[in-house]
């Protein structure tokens, strides 16, 4: 496991997100209101880049006919097939025990913090004052 | 294959009313007299989705020299309850009362109708039981007879068409799903129509061949329409028994139902588990006909894809012609599950077979 950098923080906008590459693998990064979280950018159905899905609500509903929109901006939903994803754990709605997108543990770190190592930062510069959204990979 | 014991229970015969003039004595004074004034008592309303001389509807063996298959009571005791050693049937009176426009009389009729066969059938025989007929399209009314058949425990379920003036999940239906939910009485829905609409997706059909056969597409459209409309959400406790369904084309409508609903599931968001897992808990389907597949490893090989051994209950739909002989159950069941099919599903479907079991 390494740690790279691969935004800096402020970056990717509060409902925003960004594609990264770190160690090759193509992961999306989100900013659910004001918290980063990380997918990999695949379905785990059939594929699909989640990065072109909509960020949503969960529609909820205790019975027929009453209609809630809960959990703004923590749903994705997959470009492909409308299937929806928890963006903070990755479950499916559908089928939270067997249908899984891969999550990342993602973190905002300080710059002074980073130079002291060890990190990865291909694409980002880094400056002892700024912040900076650091992905384990 | 025929079934292995004695003590089945029958889920689907249908006793035939001969014609209007026996409903007279069960008709009352006003209604009695209206039936006259109109004439109405003359014709006789057959159900327009059972033509008595289409030979699905009368096995030649059950069909008697002289009057309707199903309308003579001692054959079906002779044929149905002895002939198959059944432990209880449930008759099924299919007649258009349920269709007719007018929802008074429609509601008129039906009582007669009810009355009849607890008179004329259920008192004739301890082991049968019977559907309540009702007006499905005048739900306050329906849901009166409903409650009113219900202080006889011989009544064990309520009988619908499957193909009404709207889908069967729509709330106006709610009413009749609350009495019959509180009552202990499973919802029977059984083919036909009641045709305010063609009866195939496509408008009128010309031929019976289309008519008949189009009608597993109208059951698998009243399960998305139970199901997605929330009936199952807001009545946890109702079932359903789809009569003379089919049952082969249900895995199909599963994969397709579950795979629609995994990328629409918000639009119906108090649905909290897919659409099969819904039909496994509260949908059971009556097994003449079966639609059997061409031969016993397939037929297994459907019953392992229906994934619920809960699901399948016995019928013979005497006088209806699926099968010959005694040949009610088709071939390639697993063992194991034959027994809750004659027996164990229907008790559990049927809370009011225990009353008197």
């Amino acid at each position: 496991m390494a740690r790279h950098v691969v935004a800096t923080a402020g970056e990717i906008p509060v409902g925003g997100k960004k594609v990264v590459n770190p160690a090759g693998r193509e992961i999306c990064v989100f900013n659910v209101n004001g918290e980063h979280y990380a997918l990999i950018n695949r379905c785990p159905h059939e594929g699909a880049a989640l990065s072109y899905g909509p960020v949503v609500g969960c529609f909820e509903s205790k019975r027929p006919g009453e209609y809630a929109l809960t959990r703004h901006g923590e749903m994705l939903r997959c470009p492909w097939h409308g299937w929806e994803f928890d963006i903070k754990t990755g479950q499916s709605w559908c089928h939270p025990e067997s249908v899984k997108a891969r999550t990342y543990k993602v973190e905002v770190v300080a710059g002074s913090h980073l130079a002291k190592g060890p990190f990865v930062a291909e694409t980002v510069q880094v400056t002892v004052d700024g912040e900076y959204i650091v992905v384990e990979v | 294959m025929t079934i292995p014991m004695p003590g089945a229970i029958d889920c689907d015969i249908h006793p035939a009313l001969p014609d209007t003039r026996t409903l007279m004595p069960y008709l009352d004074d006003y209604w009695r007299a209206h039936f006259q004034m109109r004439g109405l008592d003359r014709d006789n309303y057959d159900a327009a989705a059972f033509p008595a001389n289409a030979p699905i509807n009368a096995r030649p063996d059950w069909k008697p020299a002289k009057g309707k298959a199903g309308a003579d009571f001692q054959m079906l005791k002779t044929q149905a309850l002895d002939g198959f050693g059944l432990k209880y049937a449930i008759c099924n009176v299919l007649h258009g009362a349920q269709a007719i426009f007018s929802e008074d009389l429609s509601a008129a009729f039906c009582r007669a109708i009810n009355d009849w066969v607890a008179k004329e059938w259920l008192d004739r025989d301890p082991r049968l039981r019977a559907s309540i007929v009702v007006p499905m399209h005048s739900p306050e009314l329906a849901a009166r007879e409903i409650e009113r058949c219900a202080v006889d425990a011989r009544f064990v379920q309520v009988l619908v068409w499957e193909m009404q003036e709207i889908p069967l999940g729509r709330r106006q239906h709610w009413p009749i799903y609350r009495v019959a939910e509180q009552l202990d009485l499973p919802i029977g829905i059984h083919a036909g129509s009641s045709y305010r609409h063609p009866p195939t997706n496509l408008g009128w059909p010309s031929y019976y061949l289309e008519d008949y056969a189009s009608w597993s597409t109208g059951f698998a459209g009243v399960l998305n329409s139970l199901i997605s409309e929330g009936v199952f959400v807001e009545f946890p406790r109702l079932k359903v028994v789809l009569m003379e369904s089919g049952v082969t084309w249900l895995p199909a409508w599963m994969w397709r139902a579950n795979k629609t609903w995994r990328g629409v599931r918000a639009e119906v968001p108090w649905l909290e588990k897919s659409p099969a897992d819904y039909a496994r808990e509260h949908v059971r389907l009556t097994a003449q006909p079966f639609d059997s597949p061409p031969n016993a490893a397939m037929t297994r090989k459907i019953v392992e894809q229906i994934d619920c051994e809960d699901m399948l209950l016995f019928s013979t739909d005497y006088p209806h012609w699926h099968y010959d002989g005694g040949d009610a159950l088709p071939d390639g069941l697993p063992d194991h599950l034959i027994q809750k099919i004659l027996v164990d599903n229907a008790m559990k479907t049927y809370p009011r077979l225990k009353d008197r079991a």
